[in-house]
């Protein structure tokens, strides 16, 4: 290519833009991504990030403790509208762990290899964020130390837990998934651990990560069966991830509310949780790349395909909107004509308007070359669609509730503080989570990287 | 005799992975049988070097994902039909389509637990420790180092040929390896 700018949006540009900084070594990308654990000072920045997003987590520990003192009356909900912002919450949380899962188990089937420096991170945000959906089907129980009624266990009574309602589906969709997110996220972290341990700079890390590392020393037969497993938790991975947040919409579409009960929420639901989660994978990537100098780890084409996979599950959930409204309009049931009525001018009109701006509107801008390539405004869309989608289930769960099939049964819902201090405290807590994870586990992995190194080596010599 | 009860093996430091994976084939072609590499990363065509063939871990994970669905479907229609029979509405007791996203989670629940602990046991992991640990050089085979150790246990392993062996393969470290 000669001197002259290449011309933009080639699609030449992005392939070409390589998926890792130019002359690295297999030590060269040991000592970066270690070093961020074993040898890096604390700096001022991490310190004020986390005694802020700590004061967060505390306010989200006082929110639960009064919520255990008083009850479920200190929330803003009543009848009907019974879930409020736990369910809310809840459906947006474990939305956004599915990114990480999507990254770590279908791009690694599909043979992607930029998921290589984004895996080890994202599949840590899955997991946190599971652990924030989690607090709020048991807050919302209203006897949080009666949860383990939701398994099935021997009980003295001779009760077994109803396997044909969706609300158990999810307990075990849910607890399967929180569960093989971690093994997953734990088997690729055996080989980086043993580095650690290797370079550790003082006994106290050296026992730690040893112990973790399990003995791992990176044997040819361990390879061997390792990578079997890798690559099968990998495919079990890719099914899962989808049922679950299926069998977060059948809690929605098996009931009859009107806008609830319609077949388009299944893959609508699995859509809009790539949305959000490659939404917050970019809000968390481009604030820490800047923060440890990783730009030639996570490289403006890892930006470009992460935006670019926005775009396109933007597009399908724009697709599920418009035909929730055309199916409610073409099935003539009045009572679901209503509903798309009061979606755009009942009282929560706002909200609906809000989401269709941050999801279906702004979203388009990333069709430009110029925007995904444009980090700051980058950042503020991965933003931008993180609240649209929390306001997206807001509309489902609220609207729809209001406004069922009898005027006298409708009403209105108005979170209190005490919702707000949950949300955001989880939040909190959800940051507090990714910034103690890149002081003590690496944030990309090691092993991969020198994968890639070799690869990349290999690519170079013919 | 006496000497060799203390020694686990010989082992040659590698550079790139390429020189490693020359240096198995060639250890192999020579006779060598009970040895292992070590690597930072899964380095590809060592395992055909090496002879590896198929390992247990799909079938392990198969029985795993088998178990765990049949158990799951099974139990719910037990529970549900047998143990305590609800009418709803005059629907049949066993209303398997109902019971499928349950069988289907512990199917993968099922199966990644035993492929991940199957991968484990197979690895003889957790071992907290093991005689290769024993020569310095060795923390950098999970840096940029690639180490092949031919093993005592090996019949034709001699302790001085071996190593001049592997000194021929463009070593650049053979060290001895303890075992104690």
């Amino acid at each position: 290519m000669s001197a002259g700018q290449p011309p933009i949006d080639s699609p030449q540009i992005s392939r070409l833009t390589p998926v890792l900084g130019p002359g690295h070594t297999f030590r060269s990308v040991t000592d970066k991504i270690s070093s961020i654990v074993l040898t890096r000072p604390i700096s001022y920045g991490w310190f004020v990030g986390f005694a802020i997003t700590f004061g967060f987590t505390a306010m989200m520990t006082i929110a639960i403790a009064w919520l255990f003192t008083k009850g479920v009356g200190i929330w803003g909900i009543d009848i009907p509208v019974g879930w409020g912002f736990a369910i809310v919450n809840f459906v947006w949380w474990i939305g956004i762990g599915h990114a990480g899962t999507l990254i770590s188990a279908i791009l690694y089937l599909l043979n992607q290899k930029w998921r290589t420096s984004i895996n080890r991170f994202a599949e840590a945000m899955t997991l946190f964020a599971v652990a924030c959906a989690g607090i709020f089907p048991l807050i919302h129980t209203g006897r949080p130390w009666m949860a383990f009624y939701l398994f099935p266990y021997p009980a003295t009574m001779g009760l077994w837990p109803q396997f044909r309602s969706p609300l158990i589906w999810d307990v075990f969709a849910v607890s399967t998934y929180g569960t093989v997110s971690l093994i997953f996220w734990f088997v690729g972290l055996i080989p980086d651990l043993a580095t650690l341990r290797d370079r550790a700079t003082t006994k106290a890390k050296q026992i730690i990560y040893g112990m973790l590392a399990m003995g791992w020393r990176g044997s040819v037969r361990h390879w061997h069966r390792y990578q079997s497993a890798y690559l099968l938790l990998a495919g079990l991975a890719t099914p899962l991830v989808v049922s679950v947040h299926t069998v977060v919409s059948f809690d929605f579409a098996i009931a009859i509310v009107p806008g609830w009960h319609t077949t388009i929420f299944p893959p609508y639901f699995v859509a809009g949780a790539i949305y959000s989660g490659f939404a917050m994978v970019l809000s968390i990537a481009i604030p820490l790349r800047k923060a440890y100098g990783l730009e030639d780890y996570i490289t403006m084409r890892h930006l470009d395909n992460m935006a670019k996979v926005m775009l396109a599950t933007g597009e399908i959930v724009a697709y599920g909107y418009f035909f929730e409204f055309f199916m409610s309009q073409y099935s003539g049931d009045k009572f679901d004509m209503y509903l798309f009525r009061m979606l755009f001018h009942g009282p929560y009109a706002h909200f609906y308007y809000a989401l269709i701006l941050c999801n279906v509107l702004l979203p388009q801008l990333l069709w430009s070359y110029k925007i995904r390539h444009n980090v700051p405004i980058l950042f503020l869309m991965s933003l931008v669609i993180n609240i649209g989608m929390w306001l997206e289930r807001f509309v489902i769960v609220v609207i729809s509730l209001t406004r069922d099939f009898t005027p006298s049964a409708w009403g209105r819902y108005q979170a209190t503080f005490w919702d707000w201090a949950t949300l955001l405290g989880t939040i909190g807590f959800f940051i507090m989570l990714v910034f103690l994870f890149v002081r003590v586990l690496p944030a990309i992995s090691i092993t991969e990287m020198r994968e890639l190194v070799a690869e990349t080596s290999e690519a170079a010599a013919d | 005799m006496e000497q060799r009860s203390h020694i686990y093996g010989v082992m040659a430091e590698f550079d790139t992975p390429e020189k490693l994976i020359h240096a198995t084939e060639r250890a192999r072609a020579e006779g060598y049988r009970r040895m292992d590499a070590y690597t930072p990363f899964p380095v590809e065509g060592l395992s055909e070097a090496m002879g590896l063939k198929r390992n247990m871990v799909p079938l392990i994970t198969l029985i795993g994902g088998l178990f765990g669905g049949l158990s799951a479907f099974f139990f719910q229609w037990w529970a549900n039909v047998l143990s305590y029979p609800e009418d709803i509405g005059g629907r049949p007791l066993n209303s398997w389509p109902a019971f499928i996203p349950v069988t289907f989670e512990l199917t993968v629940l099922g199966a990644a637990l035993s492929c991940v602990f199957g991968m484990l046991a197979l690895n003889h992991l957790p071992q907290p420790h093991h005689p290769v640990f024993n020569v310095k050089r060795f923390v950098h085979a999970s840096a940029d180092r690639f180490y092949l150790c031919v093993e005592a246990r090996d019949p034709k392993f001699h302790l001085a040929d071996t190593a001049r062996f592997l000194q021929g393969l463009h070593a650049r470290h053979v060290s001895e390896v303890p075992d104690d």
